[in-house]
């Protein structure tokens, strides 16, 4: 009790126990590496590369197609054999630049060189994590400068580091929080540099008392940086409800940025890719991925280079244990399920967890009860049951007029649902239809 | 791989919690009330029971069939609603009549509005409610466990009249009344089992038992042992935390669940205290259930960050 959170939520089975002890392995691509475009909110990249150049790490092989938007930086050397579609975890085709790895490693000049932040000026930082590809890791993949150029950097009184890891199955934070504390730290002080009125705080759900313990050790002699314990529940590491429940009480709603509400929010591995970035001249090249699941030999926590196959994070893991019916890059309440492990690791891929029974396919869709369990766990405070009212009649007008915008696509109503009712599918389509609805009054 | 691969939309996890299961709890939740009252009025009683319950299971599965739908006897609703209704009778009713009551229950007040989810009234409820009007005698008619009379006095009509009333034997269900509406302490019992469960949340029951109490202290006696009396006799106790609480008939939304019972609690003590009967629940939730729709309405919540602490970044 009396620890931080927010009203709603879900405890789903954790499932944390079969990565949270395994140290980050680094594994190397064997094949082709593949680089999708678009793997952030924005515009997509625009390739400055074409078929039969030489590349090497750390070179920019797409720039950013606009101001929400990131570049892509090659994580190998080697040549490029192509741009051209390829299937990527959402499910869609989407184009991408295609470098055969030479397997040398050959780096740009100036790569990896140590650089002293404080002698940086804001805007030099923010270049900095412009050009190195920097986007949301947690997920949501949105570019990280914009992020740090709010109107007012005054405004700012809060920055918080997205430790709450509250996606079940995930281990990858927790590992990073574990074995990098130092980069995280870093790299906090970097973003603190940008907003000299705010105090950094890193926020971690209870769950990881080892976390909280290190992290509290390290930055008792920081004056501008406490670490936040957090009630651990289901979406805790979700934007609005972690600025909720670090700041006391603000409130976002979907219209607003987290700049609105005097905070920037950035997840564990997306604050050390900053570190990476600013003082050590190391653009966005890897990402750490959990692999898991029951179906899955020996789950693991990997350092890949992006672009890497999700083909071979399965194999270094072991292979499978026993036949998967799904197969979900992310985890089990907000990620997408493959048919496929022919798709390249993005900026946002999280996880493979890999599950030998599908529930949802064992849960038939009965009629509603109305029990209300759904407005019990909604964090965004909507009401699931008469949203789905609006759904089955495809009522865009009455969706809205009921919040509908408000849903955050968590998923607990789904989750916790008797009557196993599509809620969230329902949902996330009735988004969309309004969104584009909006788009063609504009 | 050989197996192909199941593809769905995020969540890709679900709770456990099933409409079945949260049937079963209910139904589970009334057993204490069933074995006191068969206890106290016998064998017979038993037979009413089980004569709604397959009343209740036969109407939906034979409904069903009839007109091509899925069968879905098996969610446990029927069986619930059979229950309910089977407690709700008094034990020495001839036992067509709720059989006749379990039919009207499914068929009219649940089917024929859609099935399960669909119906705005308490199907049980509303079986009752035509019994009772259609059949006043019979289902007035109930027996003093005590002395085995026939005597047709509940402790409330009893009360009504400015007779005395034994509080313990109230609370413990040596009383006349309904099959599961006598002993307060098995119905709490069920009560807690439900609670404990999260079948149920308080709102309902709690608001309701409450706003009634208060409204029995200032319009009817202003004595502690009255009010207690009134709120174990006459089927509150088990209307509002078995029938209150039906989720299709109530308000889904929380604030929404607190007016509800407020609005129970004020209709049970003025059908009670102002009205012919000294009863009054069955009616009361029946009434509440229809103004569902509009509490809803004005109950909804507030979207997060549509409201309440506004925060300008300073």
């Amino acid at each position: 009790m009396g620890l931080s959170t927010f009203i709603g939520g879900v405890h789903p089975y954790e499932g944390k126990e079969l990565s949270a002890d395994k140290p980050i392995q680094v594994i190397q691509p064997k094949g082709e590496l593949v680089f999708p475009v678009s793997q952030h909110i924005g515009a997509p990249a625009k390739p400055v590369v074409a078929k039969g150049d030489a590349v090497l790490v750390g070179q920019k092989i797409a720039e950013a197609g606009g101001f929400v938007s990131s570049p892509v930086i090659c994580s190998v050397s080697g040549t490029v054999k192509g741009i051209e579609p390829r299937l990527t975890a959402g499910g869609a085709m989407v184009s991408s630049i295609i470098v055969e790895n030479d397997g040398e490693y050959r780096t740009v000049p100036g790569f990896g060189e140590k650089r002293d932040h404080t002698a940086l000026s804001k805007q030099e930082i923010r270049d900095i994590v412009r050009e190195a590809g920097i986007v949301g890791l947690g997920g949501a993949g949105f570019p990280t400068s914009v992020k740090l150029t709010p109107k007012d950097d005054d405004a700012i009184d809060y920055v918080i580091v997205n430790g709450a890891e509250c996606e079940p199955y995930l281990t990858s934070d927790y590992r990073v929080m574990m074995e990098q504390p130092e980069r995280l730290i870093g790299g906090l002080k970097v973003m603190l540099q940008l907003f000299d009125k705010a105090k950094g705080v890193i926020a971690v759900e209870e769950n990881k008392p080892e976390a909280i313990k290190k992290l509290s050790e390290l930055v008792k002699d920081e004056p501008r940086i406490t670490v936040c314990p957090l009630k651990t529940k289901y979406p805790q590491g979700g934007e609005r409800f972690l600025i909720y429940a670090v700041t006391g009480g603000r409130q976002i709603n979907s219209s607003m940025l987290p700049a609105d509400a005097g905070c920037i929010v950035d997840n564990v591995d997306t604050v050390v890719s900053i570190y990476n970035a600013v003082c050590e001249s190391t653009p966005l090249i890897r990402r750490i991925i959990t692999v898991t699941g029951d179906a899955v030999k020996e789950p693991q926590n990997f350092e890949v280079r992006l672009g890497t196959s999700y083909e071979e994070l399965l194999e270094a893991a072991g292979g499978f244990k026993e036949e998967p019916e799904k197969m979900l890059s992310g985890g089990p309440m907000m990620g997408q399920a493959l048919f496929s492990l022919h798709i390249p690791v993005m900026k946002t891929s999280s996880a493979l967890t890999c599950f030998v029974k599908d529930p949802v396919a064992a849960s038939p869709e009965t009629a509603c009860i109305r029990c209300g369990r759904c407005v019990e766990v909604c964090p965004g405070h909507v009401v699931p049951q008469m949203m789905m009212a609006a759904a089955e009649r495809h009522d865009l007008a009455l969706f809205e007029k009921l919040n509908g915008m408000e849903c955050c696509e968590c998923g607990c109503c789904t989750y916790i649902c008797p009557a196993h009712r599509p809620l969230t599918q329902a949902f996330k389509e009735m988004r969309k239809a309004v969104m584009a609805e909006r788009k063609k009054k504009a | 791989m050989n197996k192909l691969l199941n593809v769905s939309s995020s969540p890709h996890v679900r709770s456990g919690v099933t409409t079945k299961n949260i049937m079963y709890d209910v139904a589970i939740a009334m057993i204490p009330a069933t074995v006191w009252g068969v206890m106290q009025f016998g064998l017979y009683s038993l037979l009413v029971v089980a004569a709604t319950v397959l009343s209740c299971v036969l109407s939906e599965y034979v409904f069903e069939v009839l007109m091509k739908k899925p069968v879905t006897i098996s969610d446990g609703s029927a069986l619930v609603t059979g229950m309910i209704l089977g407690l709700n009778m008094p034990p020495s009713i001839p036992i067509w009549m709720p059989v006749l009551g379990g039919v009207f229950s499914i068929i009219v007040v649940k089917q024929l509005y859609g099935g399960l989810g669909q119906n705005f009234m308490n199907p049980a409820l509303a079986g009752r409610c035509f019994l009772l009007i259609s059949f006043a005698g019979s289902m007035n008619s109930f027996i003093d466990p005590m002395t085995n009379a026939v005597s047709g006095a509940t402790p409330l009509a009893v009360l009504k009249d400015g007779g005395s009333y034994d509080l313990a034997a109230m609370f413990l269900g040596k009383i006349p009344g309904t099959i599961g509406e006598i002993s307060t302490l098995a119905l709490l019992i069920g009560a807690a089992y439900l609670l404990a469960k999260k079948v149920i949340s308080i709102r309902i029951p709690g608001t309701y038992i409450l706003t009634f109490a208060v409204f029995a202290f200032i319009f009817g006696r202003q004595d502690l042992g009255y009010v207690l009396a009134e709120i174990c006799g006459g089927g509150l106790i088990f209307g509002a935390f078995f029938m209150a609480t039906d989720y299709v008939t109530s308000p889904i939304t929380p604030k929404g669940q607190i007016m509800f019972g407020i609005c129970l609690g004020i209709l049970t003590g003025l059908f009670r205290l102002f009205g012919g009967s000294s009863e009054g629940v069955s009616y009361a939730i029946i009434f509440c259930n229809i103004l569902v729709p509009l509490i809803e309405k004005v109950t909804l919540p507030t979207a997060f960050g549509k409201g309440g602490k506004k925060h300008g970044g300073k």
